[in-house]
């Protein structure tokens, strides 16, 4: 009896001693990340002859460096909230498809294929952009802008299939299946109990859709919402190809413009000088910093919204 | 999941089969091409680990696969990794030579640390590969275009914005040309290239920018990423035109731009017209030292002004004894006369013979 009482304690002392390690593992690759992107950029920042922050232009490897990250920031998150509108609906509907509406044989190889996307290397997502979408979108792209040009977003003068709204739809594409596949495991655990219940009130499904699942499953989608906006905002070589690259800050999302952090590094680093690259580190660091504001904020709306929510957030 | 699974042993398969062919035709394409690279004489062995521009990794894989073929003990690593990041790596002793796009810098004091590198020696700047710059464009109905530099500054500028614009009508009087916006596509990442080319431009053309490896963002227009995301723009977008090398341009079918040199001919771009410019270059290094400087408005007659060089940077003295043997027995391949017509098939230009000479006399100096 005491014997295997001290077991059992070691055995539970051994495992705790493996979760905390791992836990504060994690924490110590967080931080020594933070750290080499701070001191590898700090040397750059201090020969920046600009303001890092409010400066648009990128020329660090000239003999006299001067960046800034703003028009790379808006870039990267207008770009990633654009994906984030067009691809939250699909994703939401397609979730709901499988879970509450599809028979259960395609439900299940729609689910399987919605997994197969989310697979696809990035790069083959940038080539189908460069090689399809580019030269496609530019018929949608002048009607939009001659017809609807009278809205700020569709305005410009000079409309060409390589805007920011393309790189958009490329980046909506990828986190689509990142949304739906969440989004459907989360519907999928809606109380069976609740949904008959509404149904035998003599709801209709989509009655009972709106007041069991959708409530059930808010924080998990905004979870799966977050998730893919941290994914858009950190895709790198799709973007790369796509985006016409100019440092501008516009809304005009038809015009040739667009670029992104994750964009401008791959296009910059293998050529750099060493300030170059502090330079692009310290971008990557406002990339991390911008990831983790919009985390802590996700972690905040779904604290507030714990009480209709089961799964944990 | 049956099926899965036959198409995933269908799929590996093709791979092998593919893998299969490939070999084929290296070991097939070689046979004939190694034959002169046999004079550095057999029995080397060894690894040369080299670095640097990407613009001339075509020309180092077609090299290598011919110099290997005959040297079989001989292994050579050249990773692509840039100009910069070659030049760095040559200079932190990690590798045997570097290849670059452009000489060693004075203004950032390369020589002087390539120098001390090379402890008993001096590091030399040899001049290897001629890559050719096409201008090219997409514009259905006009098959044949001329540019002269200041049209062309203009149009890379966004300052020429329309196809029917009157500075191009003066360079092409003869051509139907419509009005189309004219869509001016330039690298999005670095490249030695878009150096080259605003060098040309600085050169020749009223150009407020100062030369880069990246395009100036000032200048507008729309980036694309790598030669083939160029090439691949150009294709897509009518009215569009850019600047890639050669190879890119033939390879997907792109009509180029017949450019203005400095006595106002239009040339074409061929790899002889294109060597022609490097052969009017002078030579700026002293000794066995070939950093050239290329005259972007020469008036050579024939000659296409937009040209590349890219270097191979070594040590004339002071590589290990190894590094030596195997590096010199490689450039002197490389330099002779099998190693220059190798690269005509890939779109790059062979050096010209003075030129050539001076390659080979200090290749043969290196010890």
């Amino acid at each position: 009896m005491g014997r295997s009482a001290f077991r059992r304690s070691r055995g539970e002392g051994l495992f705790r001693f493996a979760t905390t390690g791992a836990g504060i593992l994690l924490l110590v690759i967080m931080a020594a990340i933070a750290v080499f992107l701070i001191v590898k950029a700090v040397p750059a920042l201090q020969a920046n002859t600009s303001r890092f922050l409010t400066e648009k232009v990128w020329t660090p490897n000239a003999t006299e460096p001067v960046f800034g990250i703003a028009a790379l920031a808006f870039g990267t998150v207008i770009s990633s909230l654009l994906a984030l509108i067009m691809a939250l609906p699909i994703a939401i509907g397609v979730a709901l498809f499988i879970s509450h509406y599809a028979p259960r044989r395609l439900a299940g190889i729609l689910g399987y294929v919605i997994d197969l996307l989310a697979a696809v290397p990035s790069v083959v997502y940038g080539l189908w952009g460069v090689i399809f979408l580019i030269p496609f979108m530019k018929g949608p792209s002048e009607f939009l802008n001659t017809y609807f040009g009278w809205i700020p977003l569709f305005a410009g003068d000079a409309v060409y299939g390589k805007s920011i709204l393309t790189g958009s739809i490329v980046l909506a594409i990828m986190i689509l299946p990142i949304i739906a596949a969440i989004s459907r495991e989360v519907f999928l655990q809606a109380p069976t109990m609740l949904e008959e219940a509404s149904l035998a009130l003599g709801a209709t499904r989509w009655e009972m859709i709106r007041m069991s699942v959708l409530p059930f499953g808010r924080a998990g989608v905004i979870s799966a919402a977050m998730l893919g906006l941290g994914r858009a905002m950190g895709e790198t070589i799709a973007v790369a190809l796509i985006f016409p690259a100019t440092f501008t800050i516009t809304l005009q999302v038809l015009s040739a413009n667009g670029n992104s952090i994750a964009a401008n590094i791959a296009n910059g680093f293998g050529e750099a000088t060493p300030i170059g690259q502090g330079a692009l580190i310290a971008s990557g660091l406002v990339l991390f910093v911008i990831t983790l504001i919009v985390n802590m904020a996700a972690r905040l709306i779904i604290a507030r919204r714990k009480e209709y929510s089961g799964a944990a957030a | 999941m049956k099926y899965a699974g036959r198409l995933a042993v269908a799929a590996i398969a093709g791979v092998l089969s593919l893998a299969a062919c490939g070999t084929d035709n290296n070991s097939g394409g070689t046979g004939a091409a190694s034959a002169p690279a046999a004079s550095a004489g057999g029995g080397l062995s060894g690894t040369i680990n080299a670095a640097g521009s990407s613009a001339q990794a075509n020309a180092i894989a077609e090299w290598k696969k011919a110099f290997q073929s005959s040297n079989p003990g001989v292994s050579i690593n050249y990773q692509p990794s840039g100009s910069g990041a070659g030049v760095q790596s040559f200079i932190q002793g990690t590798i045997a030579f570097a290849g670059s796009d452009s000489a060693l810098k004075e203004d950032k004091g390369e020589p002087a640390q390539a120098d001390a590198r090379c402890k008993t020696g001096k590091a030399i700047n040899l001049p290897m590969v001629i890559g050719p710059v096409a201008v090219v464009y997409n514009l259905p109905g006009v098959d044949s275009l001329q540019l002269s530099p200041a049209t062309i500054g203009g149009i890379f500028s966004s300052k020429i914005t329309k196809w029917d614009d009157a500075a191009i009508k003066k360079d092409n009087p003869d051509a139907k040309l419509p009005s189309t916006p004219i869509q001016a596509f330039h690298r999005s990442d670095e490249s030695g290239t878009s150096d080259n080319f605003t060098k040309f431009l600085k050169a020749t053309a009223d150009w407020p920018y100062e030369p880069a490896k990246a395009f100036p963002a000032e200048a507008k227009g729309q980036g694309a990423k790598g030669s083939d995301g160029i090439a691949q723009a150009v294709k897509g977008a009518e009215g569009a035109i850019s600047y890639v090398e050669l190879s890119f341009a033939e390879n997907s079918g792109l009509s180029k731009v017949k450019v203005a040199n400095g006595s106002g001919e239009f040339v074409e771009l061929t790899p002889e017209s294109a060597a022609k410019t490097v052969e009017a270059a002078k030579v700026e290094g002293s000794g066995n030292d070939l950093k050239l400087s290329i005259d972007y408005a020469t008036k050579a007659p024939g000659a296409y002004p937009i040209v590349l060089v890219t270097y191979e940077i070594t040590c004339e003295k002071g590589l290990t004894p190894e590094d030596t043997k195997l590096v010199k027995s490689f450039l002197t391949y490389t330099a002779s006369e099998a190693g220059q017509t190798a690269l005509t098939g890939l779109g790059y230009a062979p050096l010209p013979a003075t030129l050539v000479a001076k390659v080979r006399t200090a290749v043969e100096a290196i010890s």
